[in-house]
């Protein structure tokens, strides 16, 4: 195999770096190897998918995993693209590949990652240019109970059945707000777990009033009404304008209680129910993953990764595309991929790329941006969640700080923003790095929520940090 | 019951020995931990640092650290991450791992 950080192979082709193998890095891989970049896509998964794609470990060996997915038929040319240009030495897939760090040197670009799982082993690869296809995250406020085992967020619940074709029980519960709620809901009925219920705490009403951008995209209605028939098939009952306000059991979740929410998006006492389960799956929207781009110094816009028309950065050298400069699920993310992977060939290779070879790709990109923007003033958290945070509910699950804990660094100690929440109360200093914790601890505090500066993407153990960057000594 | 092995009709090698806290139970070969441990009933595998709540899979991708467990004498293992070989042995985690 030829090392790609030889430099007599270096010296051929201007090499690009895509880090995250979803369909945003997929789109930008298969289009910048197309046109005469060689790519080095790295992802921390064993297989190219990222989450919306995410496969069945291949010893597994599913013989139907389109049964767990959507646009199946857009995976798969993604996949056979991804493997002819494998195939043809132009792509270097480099899975397990953890990033922690992208580095912006005097000539060009390295790409720090570790080996996974152990994640112990650093690995260094030397680019051109960069590509961030790094995806996003899910949000979860919290209610009291939400740290009882059998209580996951709606994307790991719909991961570990994709990934690992487990599921943690044989009723649940799907509750939140968001699109991906439908999905998972189904994803899990299909998959032989009784869905007690859909709790969606959109009013389906405030659809009424946003019909021009959502009707421009026929093709979004029709899978929200295909995903309507799914339930109605498997007698999963929707509660829509309901939300979870507590999740109940001792050693692990025997049970939650929701309750519907009025006009103001506060809850309505004397009218809630218990419903018994076992597994409650439940999400409040995604977050952009934005470490890699923060140290690198791109410019972001409120949570997301700022970007161009051709999904360049601010930082030369630095594209983006996906989640990570927004929400938009994965046909946008193959929009911008496919534009941020020719941008980058065009560039790498001296010259000026010309938009209206992508016109097609940027409507999309536009319409669904459009869209997104729609969907998210619709699916909305209840506006007075924060009342059902009660103080001795935890709020960081990593350090165990509790909402009194919050509110009293807040009230008496006078703190105004994440950082001094996190200094007064350790809410946000532990594993996690407040990933989990930072919107609950915003809305708590009354602030906005800001992206935090992580130096790092990932832990990284102290003896790979003190080689890092060490000429290599062999 | 449907399954969800039944609806990707798959159709993995021969299942495997592994070992919570001593006890035997059946992996799947690439099965990571959390995965086995789901299929074996088990929810949690992990108490926490300060008031030794039991905790186990909640972000199911690696970025919330909640599903840490001791494998083969490592501790702080996400076990939404790592797979299984046969004989692993898998600890319950008390804290932070390291007194135990």
């Amino acid at each position: 195999m030829t090392d790609p950080n030889d430099p007599n192979h270096a010296a051929v082709l201007p090499h690009l770096a895509v880090i995250g193998a979803g369909p945003a890095g997929l789109a930008a891989t298969v289009a910048a190897a197309s046109r005469g970049v060689r790519v080095t896509l790295l992802d921390s998964a064993a297989q190219e998918g990222g989450q919306f794609y995410r496969q069945p470990a291949a010893e597994l060996r599913a013989r139907r995993p389109q049964a767990l997915h959507h646009e199946w038929r857009t995976w798969e040319r993604l996949r056979n693209g991804l493997r002819t240009h494998v195939d043809a030495g132009a792509v270097r897939h480099l899975t397990d590949h953890h990033v922690w760090l992208v580095e912006r040197g005097s000539e060009g670009f390295t790409v720090h990652a570790l080996l996974g799982p152990e994640q112990e082993e650093p690995v260094e690869v030397r680019a051109d240019a960069v590509l961030l296809a790094t995806g996003g995250y899910e949000k979860v406020l919290p209610f009291p109970g939400w740290t009882l085992p059998g209580v996951v967020t709606a994307g790991g619940a719909q991961a570990m059945l994709k990934g690992a074709l487990a599921v943690s029980g044989r009723t649940a519960v799907v509750a939140g707000t968001g699109p991906l709620l439908l999905p998972v809901a189904t994803g899990l009925a299909a998959a032989g777990v009784e869905v007690a219920a859909l709790v969606e705490s959109a009013d389906p009403k405030a659809f009424a009033g946003r019909t021009g951008a959502l009707a421009a995209q026929p093709g979004k209605l029709a899978e929200g009404a295909g995903y309507a028939a799914r339930l109605l098939r498997h007698r999963v009952k929707v509660l829509a304008r309901h939300t979870v306000v507590e999740a109940h059991g001792t050693e692990r979740l025997e049970a939650v209680t929701v309750a519907a929410l009025d006009g103001d998006g506060r809850v309505r006492h004397g009218r809630e129910r218990r419903i018994a389960c076992d597994t409650l799956a439940v999400g409040h929207g995604m977050l952009p993953h934005t470490d890699l781009a923060g140290t690198l110094g791109c410019r972001l816009d409120g949570l997301a990764v700022y970007v161009d028309e051709e999904q360049r950065t601010d930082v030369p050298g630095v594209w983006a595309a996906g989640e990570t400069t927004g929400i938009g699920g994965s046909a946008l993310s193959l929009a911008e991929g496919h534009i941020a992977g020719r941008s980058a060939a065009a560039r790498l290779r001296g010259t000026e790329p010309d938009p209206r070879a992508w016109a097609a790709a940027a409507k999309v990109r536009d319409r669904l941006r459009a869209f997104f923007a729609a969907l998210d003033s619709v699916y909305a958290p209840p506006a007075h969640w924060t009342e059902q945070v009660t103080d001795d509910t935890v709020v960081c699950r990593c350090e165990e700080v509790t909402g009194g804990a919050v509110r009293q660094a807040v009230a008496e100690l006078g703190a105004g923003d994440l950082r001094t929440v996190k200094l007064l109360t350790r809410a946000g200093m532990g594993w996690c790095q407040g990933r989990v914790c930072a919107p609950a601890v915003a809305g708590l505090a009354g602030c906005e929520l800001t992206p935090s500066r992580r130096p790092f993407a990932r832990p990284v153990p102290l003896g790979v940090l003190a080689r890092a960057g060490e000429p290599e000594s062999d | 019951m449907r399954s969800p092995v039944e609806l990707a009709d798959a159709q993995p090698g021969p299942a495997f020995t592994v070992t919570l806290d001593g006890r035997e139970i059946e992996a799947l070969p690439s099965q990571t931990v959390a995965a086995a441990l789901w299929a074996a009933g088990v929810t949690s595998w992990r108490g926490t640092r300060g008031e030794g709540r039991p905790r186990g899979v909640f972000c199911g991708i690696g970025v919330c650290f909640d599903c840490l467990v001791t494998v083969n004498d490592r501790p702080n293992q996400r076990a939404c991450l790592v797979p299984l070989h046969p004989g692993d042995a898998i600890r319950t985690q008390e804290g932070t791992g390291h007194h135990d």
